[in-house]
């Protein structure tokens, strides 16, 4: 009876292998899990899941095989962002009803509260997530805590049993496809490190030399090993301010990231667009001013350009003189664009809004086609494509 | 195995073991499989090797590992030097090559004459490789030794606890190999029983308002490091040391009073700063949230 269970896993998008299967059949015939249905819910966790990202995801599959119940609730409850489900239920129940719910498992009034409650506000209807959360409408959704108050997918008032622990669904915030943290940024980071330590093999290793050598008998055995970059060099520079202010977060998540990541990272601000100057603290931003030549010519071209900004502007500020909403600049945006990446021509721009907007921005598109088309989302698939496409 | 059964890993005086952390250690003490155990920092990964090993009476190994650990130190290490010393002052034991061959964690573990325990800490800090160098080791529990041509069994096979902080993500063929458990941080009900175990003659009182002020910190959105199990116990620790009484920790309006010795609870400057400042923006609003 586990095999179906198995392809359900795997159709889920679970990465369970075969191996895993026979550890949980040898696992039970050793009678690890003889006495409950949790024991064998926690057993055949440990067996199958191997990723606390993929735990939620697990229990969901779980609760919908083992029950056999088809949630009735389910196409309700798809379209509800969590969070906002979530937050509604925190300050519309108090503790005592919270607990009481959790007693009677009035699952299905709740939701019907709730329901109601959605319809008089449709616009927060958005999120459109699939079954297999691949949500990720809002990267700032990661509130990440659990709230025992509402548990979505649960069917407990079929039976008037406590509460499966499955259903309780408490490894909501560790499901990878919704948050992009800094460690996730972090690991994406790293591809672009570890590709900087190639080169031709020049250098002498003395350790390996020795080591060589005494294996050799005292014979000498010279060693060499490649020169090691010391490591990537990026020039980030984040828009500030303005429509960015919705994005502060995922930025700053990106920027501590970026700074433990690299050793030679300089950062400058920009507000919208590029232009002469740039600077490094926002509140000195009109008396400490980096000119953008002088950047040009401290920095090599082996510095890797990355900017961060949404491109949303009005289309003058890219293309005209005079068009920036801050002072007046003598050259367009675009000629200083031009002039960032003759010099470096490793570069890209990170859009922390979704790509299916940016065919709507004429900004957007006039900075994409600037950047020949390197353009990425600021999400954990978009950061790994624009390290693949800046080493 | 039979004789197993009746040794199993059960909550113990000074550790507390939830029913899927037990099931998943069994498991893996009963099939003779690595477990591979993550969770926030200081909910007690390290010290669940102590407690197995304490709790299944058997010996502990322990193998910490840093960014500079090779696998291959963890089985055996051939120190070449010394040898190319020795036969420069013409010392007899050069000729035996098993002179220079260093016993590693691993192999101590494998030739422990009782089943032992063997923990790898931290496994997340190494080389991005260094688990896919452990695989043949950690699954058939041998290696050999190609100096001495030697293959090295284990003799019982150890019980592998390996934890991670998730630093680096671990490759898939290693994951497949383990089972695994995530210490998730307990909630209330846990806690207590937690605090229980390290402080038995604990006033309730106290207790009670120190779990509610260390929620109360925990829930404070933004923090960059929140407070764990550790943490707390430390805060208990000191609360006790310095003899301060429930009623300090009682707050009338739970936003606007500092926690006393918060800095046992919060260790990142900033997320004092953060929370320094939500306390003032408060006691300023005067507003009175009610939960």
């Amino acid at each position: 009876m586990l095999i179906p269970f198995f392809y359900q896993l795997r159709a889920g998008g679970m990465k369970t292998s075969i191996t895993e299967l026979l550890t949980l059949y040898e696992a039970m015939r050793e009678g690890l899990a003889r006495h409950s249905v949790d024991e064998f819910y926690y057993l055949s966790r440990a067996c199958l899941v191997k990723d606390e990202s993929q735990l939620d995801r697990f229990d969901r599959i779980f609760s919908a095989y083992f029950k056999g119940v088809e949630d009735s609730l389910r196409d309700l409850l798809q379209d509800i962002p969590e969070e906002w489900l979530r937050r509604q239920a925190e300050l519309h129940l108090s503790d005592e009803e919270k607990a009481k719910i959790e007693t009677l498992g009035g699952f299905e009034e709740l939701m019907k509260a709730l329901q109601a409650r959605l319809d008089e506000q449709d616009e927060r209807h958005e999120g459109g997530s699939r079954w297999i959360g691949t949500a990720g409408t809002s990267p700032f959704g990661a509130y990440g805590f659990n709230s025992e108050g509402v548990r979505i997918g649960q069917s407990g008032s079929r039976n008037r049993s406590a509460v499966k622990v499955w259903d309780r669904r408490e490894y909501r915030n560790l499901d990878d496809s919704v948050e992009l943290g800094t460690r996730n940024i972090k690991v994406a980071l790293r591809r672009l490190r570890k590709f900087a330590r190639a080169g031709a093999a020049d250098q002498l290793d003395l350790p390996d030399t020795i080591d060589k050598t005494a294996r050799n008998a005292g014979m000498l055995d010279i060693r060499m090993v490649p020169e090691r970059h010391n490591a990537v060099k990026i020039l980030l520079c984040l828009d500030v301010g303005g429509s960015m202010d919705d994005h502060v977060r995922i930025c700053e998540e990106l920027f501590s990231a970026a700074r433990s990541e690299f050793k030679h990272l300089e950062y400058f601000y920009f507000h919208n667009f590029i232009y002469e100057n740039f600077w490094k603290d926002n509140r000195r931003r009109h008396a400490e001013r980096y000119a953008t030549l002088d950047i040009t010519h401290k920095y090599a071209s082996d510095y890797k350009l990355i900017f961060v900004g949404d491109a949303t502007m009005s289309p003058y500020e890219v293309v005209y003189a005079g068009g920036s909403v801050e002072h007046w600049n003598e050259e367009p945006g675009s000629v200083w664009m031009q002039r960032l990446l003759r010099t470096y021509p490793k570069a890209i721009w990170l859009n922390p809004e979704p790509r299916r907007r940016w065919d709507y921005m004429p900004s957007t598109k006039i900075i994409r086609q600037l950047m020949n088309d390197r353009m990425y989302p600021l999400t954990l698939a978009g950061l790994d494509e624009g390290m693949k496409k800046l080493r | 195995m039979a004789a197993m059964a009746n040794s199993r890993f059960q909550s113990t005086s000074s550790y507390v073991a939830t029913d899927d952390l037990t099931i998943a250690v069994n498991a893996a003490v009963t099939l003779a499989r690595p477990i591979l155990i993550k969770g926030e920092p200081g909910t007690g990964k390290t010290q669940l090797a102590q407690e197995i090993a304490t709790s299944l009476h058997k010996p502990l190994h322990e193998w910490h590992i840093k960014s500079t650990t090779k696998a291959q130190q963890g089985l055996y290490e051939y120190d070449a030097v010394a040898r190319l010393r020795d036969s420069q002052l013409g010392d007899d034991r050069v000729h035996d090559i098993s002179n220079y061959i260093i016993h590693g964690k691993v192999w101590d573990a494998f030739q422990s004459d009782q089943q032992p325990v063997l923990l790898i800490d931290e496994i997340d800090k190494a080389d991005i490789e260094f688990p896919n160098d452990l695989l043949r080791e950690l699954d058939r529990m041998e290696f050999f030794v190609y100096e001495t041509k030697q293959l090295v069994k284990a003799v019982h096979r150890p019980i592998i606890v390996i934890t991670s902080n998730n630093e680096k993500e671990l490759p898939d063929a290693f994951l497949r190999r383990c089972f695994f458990h995530y210490i998730k941080f307990p909630d209330q009900q846990t806690m207590q029983s937690i605090v229980d175990v390290h402080f038995p003659n604990l006033k309730k009182t106290l207790l009670a308002e120190a779990l509610n002020a260390f929620y109360r910190v925990r829930d404070v959105p933004g923090l960059k490091k929140k407070p764990s199990t550790s943490e707390l116990l430390d805060w208990i620790k000191l609360l006790l040391a310095e003899d301060i009484p429930p009623e300090a920790l009682r707050a009338e309006d739970s936003r606007t009073a500092i926690p006393p010795l918060y800095g046992a609870l919060l260790k990142n400057e900033q997320d004092v700063h953060l929370f320094e400042q939500l306390v003032f923006l408060n006691r300023r609003s005067g507003n009175t949230p009610g939960r």
